[in-house]
This record gives C-alpha cells, sequence and structure tokens, in this order.
C-alpha cells in the first residue's frame, strides 16, 4: 500500500510538472497567439483587444491556473483555428492511435519471440549473431523511412496492400484493419529488436536453471522445454517493456501516422504545429504525457502486483 | 543488477528496463577492431571529407535547377539522378551531410556538457540532490522526445541552431544518468577515500578524481548519441521542421521524393541509402569502442 501512495504521488508531482512546463512554454514565449489571430496589417489596438478578449492580459500563473481548473474537469478549451473543443478532437482521434499502437505491438512481438528464442538457444553461435545483426541494422533504420521503403517495394513494386485510406471499423474489419498493415510493419520493425535483446537475455538465465537440466534429464525434447517451461519466466521484463513501448507509441507514430494518412493522435499534433494552433497542441503535448505517465505507473504497479519482491523493498528514486 | 549498497538502481521496480542493455557486442569478439569497424570507420570519413569539403570536390551546385533533366535517372551528368525541380541528387546529399553531420555531433556535446556536471553531483553528493535531479529527469522523460522537439520548433522556429540545442536537450538525461552511475561506482574507491583523507574538497574530488574516470564510458556512448540524433534530425527535417526548407537535408529529400516515388524511387531511396549507411556506420565504430572502453554497469544506467 505505501508502494502504491508512493507511485501516486510520484504521478501527481510529474503530472503538475509537465502540464506547468507546457504551458509555460506555449504561453510565455514569443510568437503570442492575438498576432496570429489579428492577422499581418492589424494594428496595435486589435492586437490588444484580441488579447483582453482571450483573457491573454493577465498575468501567467493565474491563468495555468485557470487552465489547469478547466483542464481537470475536462474542458481543455476550444482551437483558434476551427474551434472545435480540444478534448474531443483528441478522443475521437485517439482510438486510430492505439490501434495503430496494439497492430504494431503484434507485429513487433511475432517478429522478437520466435529470433529471440532462436537466438537465446543458440546463443553465440551462427544464428545468434545473424540474428544480432538483423537487429542491429534494422535498429538503424528510421522509422519514416523504413515506411517510404515499404510503400516502395510492397505498394507500389509488388502490387500488395496499395496505400489505402483509412477507414473506420463500421466499414467492416479487413477494410479497417488493412489501412493499418504497412504502418504498424514499419513502427514494428524498430520495436522488435529492444523485445528481441531482453527475451533473449533473460531466456539464456533462465535455461542455465537447474530445473530446466531437470526437465531436460526426464527426456523432455528441447523444444517442450523451452515453451512450456522456460518461456514464461523470460517473458516477464520483455512484457514491461512491451508496455512501456505503448506508452511512448502514443506520441511516437507521429511521423508514421502522418505518411500513412492516419487520423490519430500525433496527427492532429502535426497538423496543429503547422497551423500554429497553440492551444490544440498544449492539450496533445500534456494528453501524450499524460499517457505515458499513466502507462508507466500500471506497468510499475502490475510489477509489484506480480513480483513479491518489489512490494516489500524500501523504493526511493 | 547493481550492487544495492553503492549502486541504487534508478527504477526499483524494474531491473531490466534500459533500452540500452546489451548483451554481447556483435562486432567481433568483444569489441576487437575488426573489418566490422574499420569498415564504418572509412565510410564515415569518407561522408565527412566530403560534406566538409563539398564546395571542392567538383559536385554540381546543390540549388542550380536543370530545366532539361527533371526527374532524371541516374546518368554520366547525373550520378545520382536528380530530383523533381531537376536538381542533382548527388550533390544535395553530399550537402545535406552538412546539416546532419553538424547537428548529429553537436546536439551529444551540448547533452554531454549539461548531462554530465548534473548526473555527477546526483551520483556524488547523493541524498536529496539525488532525488530531487533524478525526479526532475524522470519528468523530463515524460514527455516523449520527438513531441518536446515538434514543441521547441513550433515556438522557436526551424533553425539549425534550434535544432541542435534542443536536441542537446534531449540527450541531457541520458547523459546524467550514465555520468551518475559511473560517479557512484567509483564513489566509494580508494582513490576517492584518500583524496578526502587528505583533505581534498569536493570539487576536487569531482574534477580531479572522479571526471577521468567518468569521461570515458560517457566519451564511449557519445557515438551511439551521434547515431540517435541524426536519425531525429532526420525525422524532424522529413516533417519540414529542421533547417528551411530550399536547404538540402536527408530527411527533407527522402519527404521531398515521396510524391514521385512511384516514377522515380531514386530521389528518396539515395538520400535513404546514405542515411541507414551513416546511421549503421556510427552504431557499430559507437558500439566498438562502448564495449571497449565502457566497463560502467550497464543495468544501472
Amino acid at each position: 500500500m505505501r508502494y502504491v501512495l508512493k507511485r501516486v504521488r510520484r504521478l501527481v508531482v510529474v503530472i503538475f510538472a509537465v502540464t506547468l512546463f507546457t504551458f509555460l512554454l506555449v504561453n510565455v514565449l514569443p510568437g503570442d497567439v492575438a498576432y496570429d489571430i489579428a492577422g499581418q496589417d492589424a494594428s496595435e489596438e486589435e492586437v490588444q483587444a484580441i488579447r483582453a478578449d482571450l483573457g491573454l492580459d493577465r498575468p501567467v500563473m493565474i491563468r495555468y491556473v485557470e487552465w489547469l481548473g478547466d483542464f481537470v474537469q475536462g474542458d481543455w478549451g476550444r482551437s483558434f483555428r476551427t474551434d472545435e473543443s480540444v478534448a474531443e478532437a483528441i478522443w475521437s482521434r485517439f482510438p486510430v492511435s492505439l490501434e495503430l499502437m496494439l497492430v504494431a505491438q503484434v507485429f513487433a512481438l511475432i517478429l522478437a519471440v520466435p529470433f529471440g528464442i532462436f537466438a537465446a538457444y543458440r546463443a553465440g553461435r551462427t544464428v545468434d549473431r545473424t540474428i544480432a545483426t538483423a537487429g542491429f541494422m534494422s535498429l538503424s533504420v528510421p522509422s519514416f523511412m523504413a515506411a517510404i521503403i515499404l510503400i516502395l517495394v510492397v505498394s507500389l513494386n509488388l502490387g500488395w496492400l496499395p496505400t489505402s485510406e483509412y477507414e473506420p471499423l463500421s466499414a467492416g474489419l479487413w477494410a479497417n484493419l488493412r489501412a493499418f498493415i504497412l504502418p504498424a510493419l514499419a513502427i514494428a520493425l524498430s520495436e522488435w529488436v529492444v523485445l528481441m535483446r531482453v527475451l533473449r537475455a533473460d531466456l539464456i538465465g533462465v535455461l542455465q536453471q537447474d530445473y530446466i537440466s531437470l526437465a531436460r534429464a526426464k527426456g523432455l525434447p528441447v523444444w517442450h522445454v523451452i515453451l512450456r517451461h522456460a518461456l514464461k519466466p523470460a517473458s516477464f521484463s520483455m512484457i514491461t517493456i512491451l508496455g512501456l513501448q505503448i506508452g511512448t507509441l502514443v506520441g511516437g507514430s507521429i511521423i508514421i501516422e502522418s505518411i500513412f494518412a492516419l487520423p490519430g493522435v500525433g496527427r492532429l499534433l502535426i497538423n496543429a504545429i503547422y497551423a500554429r494552433d497553440f492551444i490544440v497542441v498544449q492539450g496533445v503535448v500534456v494528453f501524450i504525457a499524460f499517457a505515458y505517465v499513466l502507462v508507466n505507473f500500471i506497468v510499475d504497479l502490475l510489477y509489484a502486483v506480480l513480483d513479491p519482491r518489489i512490494r516489500t523493498e524500501r523504493s526511493d528514486g | 543488477m547493481a550492487d544495492p549498497t553503492t549502486n541504487r538502481p534508478l527504477h526499483p521496480a524494474r531491473p531490466t528496463l534500459s533500452r540500452f542493455r546489451r548483451m554481447r557486442p556483435i562486432t567481433g569478439k568483444s569489441g576487437q577492431f575488426g573489418f566490422a569497424f574499420w569498415l564504418p570507420l572509412g565510410w564515415l570519413l569518407l561522408i565527412t571529407f566530403c560534406a566538409i569539403f563539398a564546395p571542392w570536390i567538383g559536385i554540381q551546385d546543390p540549388d542550380s535547377l536543370d530545366f532539361i533533366n527533371l526527374q532524371s535517372e541516374p546518368n554520366d551528368a547525373h550520378l545520382l539522378g536528380t530530383d523533381h525541380l531537376g536538381r542533382d541528387v548527388l550533390a544535395r546529399v553530399i550537402y545535406g551531410a552538412r546539416v546532419s553531420l553538424v547537428v548529429g555531433f553537436c546536439a551529444p556535446v551540448v547533452g554531454m556538457l549539461l548531462g554530465l556536471p548534473i548526473g555527477m553531483i546526483a551520483g556524488y553528493f547523493g541524498g536529496r540532490i539525488d532525488g530531487l535531479i533524478v525526479g526532475s529527469i524522470d519528468t523530463f522523460l515524460a514527455v516523449p522526445g520527438l513531441v518536446l522537439l515538434l514543441l521547441f520548433s513550433l515556438i522557436f522556429g526551424g533553425s539549425l541552431l534550434v535544432v541542435t540545442v534542443s536536441l542537446g536537450l534531449l540527450f541531457i538525461p541520458i547523459f546524467a544518468r550514465i555520468s551518475r552511475a559511473a560517479t557512484l561506482s567509483f564513489n566509494s574507491s580508494e582513490f576517492v577515500l584518500a583524496a578526502r583523507t587528505i583533505g581534498a574538497g569536493d570539487f576536487n574530488i569531482l574534477v580531479r578524481e572522479l571526471l577521468p574516470n567518468v569521461v570515458l564510458p560517457v566519451l564511449a556512448f557519445g557515438l551511439v548519441a551521434v547515431a540517435s540524433a541524426i536519425v531525429v534530425e532526420g525525422a524532424l527535417s522529413f516533417l519540414g521542421l529542421s533547417v528551411p526548407a530550399p536547404h538540402p537535408s536527408w530527411g527533407g529529400m527522402i519527404a521531398g521524393g515521396r510524391e514521385h516515388l512511384e516514377e522515380s524511387p531514386h530521389i528518396s531511396i539515395f538520400p535513404a541509402i546514405v542515411m541507414f549507411l551513416t546511421v549503421l556506420s556510427f552504431n557499430l565504430v559507437g558500439d566498438t569502442l562502448r564495449s571497449r572502453f565502457a566497463d560502467v554497469r550497464e543495468a544501472a544506467i
């Protein structure tokens, strides 16, 4: 219980700091929205009028406290450009980002688990080194580059999966899922390496345990031992990292979403940045940070639930 | 896992979470300088040479438009072909290398100059200062790096300086963590104790005794940081938020060739290949150097 309280306290502090930082950055620094709204030929009086209208002429800390109060109550402001409610804009796009992220993680797992097992089983041998090298190269391909190459090879040259528009789930599962395959693959191509490495390292450790030798000595076949006895205890850290990656991916798929024209949170952010729509940017950044911290928090708690050693340990830091 | 008495892990709840955790280096046996070291090093030297001496090595002007050869395939006049405005792809790749390399080298230096002292102070003094610094780093990490960069580019506009500095800020946490871990592992060693016994002050111990030991693992991580700086700069310029438009950059070129991917893929593919080779080379060389020189416990980072 003390552990949970400690984590909750940290969560609150981090959220507070992130909102404050984002708010100050967006509001104090040059490039006031009032100038943007008034346009280039506006006189100073007009700008001041808009500023007073929006309440921008009051001290920044008061505005922050007000904004935070509204934010907590679910009022995240309205876009200066489209007058859309920021909260609605984010929540309507969030499912797309979530789906992209989940499909990407499924692909990453499909790559990571078999290769991780092979590499661990043949640790130090040619297979292991080949997989490690492939992983190393895969890590050196930025996701936007992977996306371009996938479009070029899979859609244009091979003619499979023509780059398609996003369809909502109501248009049918396949029509919906199809738009996610290439973008998810582009993300998975760098995510799987981290998972694979962690699984390999843990599996090597587990395979040296006595009970594995016992299982082998009983005459159980190698694959049975690995899949039924070793994989479960070895996949613990990998699953944790999988969870954390979901946290990062909420904001990390910005580029992929904009390349494949998926209407997700990342695309909302990048379009708001192009349009200099400060309120939207502010809302999305806080949302992304919040999602990240929350996922971290949940992973921490799950970890403590699964591993009693952590609950009893004195946790500072 | 780190020794619990001297090396308190940053995230007590998760022993094995570092993204930078590795097992064996893949480059030769334990950091030998094999061909997996020299080949990429050669490529890096070549690309650096071309970037520095770009105006004098007989390539074309990256901004001159050749209206007769729009989107032409690689040929004698244009070794890597031309883009949709008839600009020479080879010249643009080489001039683009200037942006990538400047950001790639300078951003980690900025991060190192700020992160190293922060991490050393946290590791050396411990206690409340350590808690505060670790806490702020965790907070800083709560906003994904790219989002933070987008925020900076929105507010300060895109220029080489802004990109370099804001990217550098993103490297503070990782350098702070490495130097904190290294400081912790040397904190209780005999030479620090000896210095303290003869009355050396905190500042003296930090600079004279600890710094030379901490700097090595930090530097060893430096080249890997260069690789990731180049990737992030590429992502930014891909989105058009790095150096302004007509100026060539790898990410910008890859993005620019996107609309012509079907007819003339070479516009995107050549800068992509060059960028891939460069990032891979920095990773390979960096990894070799790191496994050779950094014996700081990586689990603690």
